[in-house]
């Protein structure tokens, strides 16, 4: 029995949450609210707490306090509408797999118990390595493939869950310019067709091409909205401190 | 002589005792590796003595279903008590595990001096489980033992994709709604359950290279997990046949260990052979390169001088681009003759040879890519 939605409104709705790790508070009150249909980016230094936000989000780490909803409801009762593409680095990708194999098993959760993946699960997973240009290394062992095409099959996982939200966890770390490029434009597309995307970042400079909404996080919430009122010199010192020099872009 | 071993009563027993061992453990052991869990065999096969000791208490006999019972239960808990230290401590997982490991093996040496202490026919027999004395197995064993074989393998084709994202990405696996930590669980379950199956046989101290070495010979040969783990069970009751075969033809080599060597050997050529993960693999392929390196190098050269001279065939003398490129330039002259790129021209007593490039040798030579 799904409980009543609350703030229904949001694709992603965060409230009061606290997460610590040996006393220390990771993240402290946080207040996110981000409708859907953007892309959004989760920016700050590091140790800021931007991975363990996504990741109490989807239930990964536990919070000391608050809570999350997704369009309203709680994660375990949504999960089928939400994607996740974890850092690169939190496999061994010498596991002995195919890009396939890695794609299709995006879609393990949602094969019921015993089942195993067959035709039209392979198919699906085909199409979605299409999405990322990757069709050709379909057979591929992925210890073979170059960092940005791990991403990418990373990436292919998420969109073969067809969500409506997808959350990534720094999708540019370690991928070439070009590789860069293909990954914004096929979020784009994504937020085109009225997805959301959260996304950690961790390249300022992009921020105002690639990004329509910003949360800026430095253990607390600085700063939240669409980017244009969002990433202002003021909010970037208080989010990066005295690192904020480096940053150009922001008058 | 083989035939007769392969009659033989006893040696049937052996050998499809062996082989149930090595089907489980390779493949349970295949998942094992892959998740980095090989020291948690290692703790939870020695933690299985205190088990038998408390099995055999308590039945008040040496019973195979309560020393295997007692076993997989003591290991289960030792199991249970590392990753309970590692993970509300700052002690890492491997130093948990190697407490653990001596812990119980010591309390499990005690009991089994106090069982012996106590004297009696029946309680002869029990130090065997160290290393194992794969003759003292009967016919009814193998029963026992194929039941919880089936169960094992069983398991694993129930959960297979459950075990398969587990193992590569438990964080996306929690995230789908896999129940992770009952997948984990039930993994460390079917790893006491193929290591109780080696007790007998191999015993807790050589048991783990039952999980280990099949699993890591496979990974060797294969680009997916199904064939991987096809393989490490394929390989385990390779090694299991074996060892009991030869120690029967050699009389007095003990069983368990003959096991372990032959696995271990087929670890061995695996990675000394296997077709791309191989070291011999390896070293060829980095000849290959080096070779289509250095001869690349000597056509470029030949082409510079071709070009300085303006004459496309121009004899270029070996010492000259021995000079450029070393030693080994007469050996990669004579591959890019045999390929057609470089042709010997007739040169002056006294000088040495003279090469220029052939037509297919200057396409080459211009070829950037």
């Amino acid at each position: 029995m799904p409980e009543p939605l609350h703030e229904p409104q949001f694709a992603l709705h965060v409230e009061d949450l606290t997460v610590s790790y040996r006393d220390r508070p990771v993240l402290w009150d946080i207040d996110i609210d981000i409708p859907p249909g953007v892309m959004a980016a989760i920016v700050g230094p590091n140790g800021a707490g931007k991975s363990t936000l996504i990741k109490s989000v989807l239930g990964l780490v536990r919070p000391v306090a608050g809570h999350v909803r997704i369009f309203g409801r709680h994660y375990r009762d949504i999960r089928r509408r939400v994607a996740y593409v974890p850092q690169r680095s939190s496999v061994d990708w010498d596991f002995p797999a195919t890009a396939l194999d890695v794609v299709t098993m995006g879609l393990y959760g949602r094969l019921g118990w015993f089942r195993l993946p067959g035709r039209a699960e392979r198919t699906r997973a085909m199409a979605a390595l299409e999405q990322v240009a990757m069709q050709d290394y379909a057979a591929r062992q992925i210890s073979e493939l170059s960092g940005g095409q791990q991403q990418r099959v990373f990436i292919a996982r998420a969109l073969v869950q067809e969500a409506d939200l997808y959350f990534l966890d720094e999708p540019m770390a370690g991928v070439d310019a070009v590789t860069e490029q293909a990954i914004v434009e096929l979020l784009h597309g994504l937020r085109d067709a009225g997805k959301t995307v959260v996304m950690v970042h961790h390249d300022l400079q992009t921020v105002q091409r690639y990004f329509d909404w910003l949360v800026m996080l430095n253990v607390r919430v600085i700063g939240q909205g669409p980017v244009a009122e969002t990433y202002t010199p003021g909010n970037l010192r208080r989010t990066y401190g005295g690192q904020v020099a480096l940053l150009g872009g922001a008058e | 002589m083989i035939l007769a071993l392969a009659a033989d009563y006893t040696v049937q027993t052996v050998a499809m005792g062996a082989a149930l061992l090595g089907l489980v453990s390779g493949t349970v052991g295949a998942f094992a590796v892959l998740r980095g869990q090989s020291l948690l065999g290692a703790a939870l096969s020695h933690a299985t003595l205190p088990g038998i000791c408390a099995g055999f208490l308590i039945a008040g006999g040496r019973h195979l279903e309560s020393l295997f019972a007692g076993a997989f239960v003591s290991g289960l808990i030792a199991a249970g008590v590392a990753v309970a230290i590692a993970g509300r401590s700052r002690i890492k997982t491997d130093a948990a595990l190697g407490l653990v490991l001596g812990l119980s093996f010591a309390l499990g040496v005690v009991l089994l001096t106090h069982i012996q202490a106590r004297g009696g026919a029946a309680q002869a027999g029990l130090e065997s489980f160290l290393f194992g004395q794969a003759a003292a197995m009967l016919r009814g064993d193998l029963a026992v033992m194929a039941v919880l074989a089936a169960v094992a393998l069983g398991l694993v084709a129930a959960f297979w994709k459950e075990l398969t994202l587990v193992t590569f990405d438990p964080g996306f696996a929690r995230v789908q709604g896999l129940p992770v930590a009952a997948v984990e669980l039930g993994l460390t379950a079917l790893i006491a359950l193929a290591i109780v199956l080696g007790l007998q046989m191999v015993g807790v101290v050589l048991v783990t290279a039952m999980l280990i070495a099949p699993a890591a010979a496979a990974r060797q040969w294969v680009r997916r997990l199904g064939p991987m783990v096809a393989l490490s069970a394929l390989f385990g009751v390779a090694a299991g046949v074996f060892g009991a075969v030869l120690s029967a033809a050699a009389r007095g080599l003990a069983t368990g260990p003959l096991i372990v060597l032959a696995a271990t050997a087929i670890f061995a050529a695996s990675i000394l052979f296997a077709p791309e993960r191989g070291l011999a693999a390896r070293w060829l392929r980095r000849r290959a390169e080096r070779r289509r390196v250095a001869g690349r190098r000597v056509l470029r050269s030949m082409q510079a001088l071709a070009k300085e001279h303006g004459d496309p065939a121009y004899p270029a003398e070996r010492g000259m681009i021995e000079a450029l490129h070393g030693p080994g330039t007469r050996a990669a002259l004579a591959r890019l003759e045999a390929q057609g790129l470089v042709r010997p021209v007739p040169h002056r007593p006294g000088s040495t040879p003279h090469w220029a490039l052939t037509e297919a040798g200057r396409v080459q030579a211009e070829d950037r890519a």
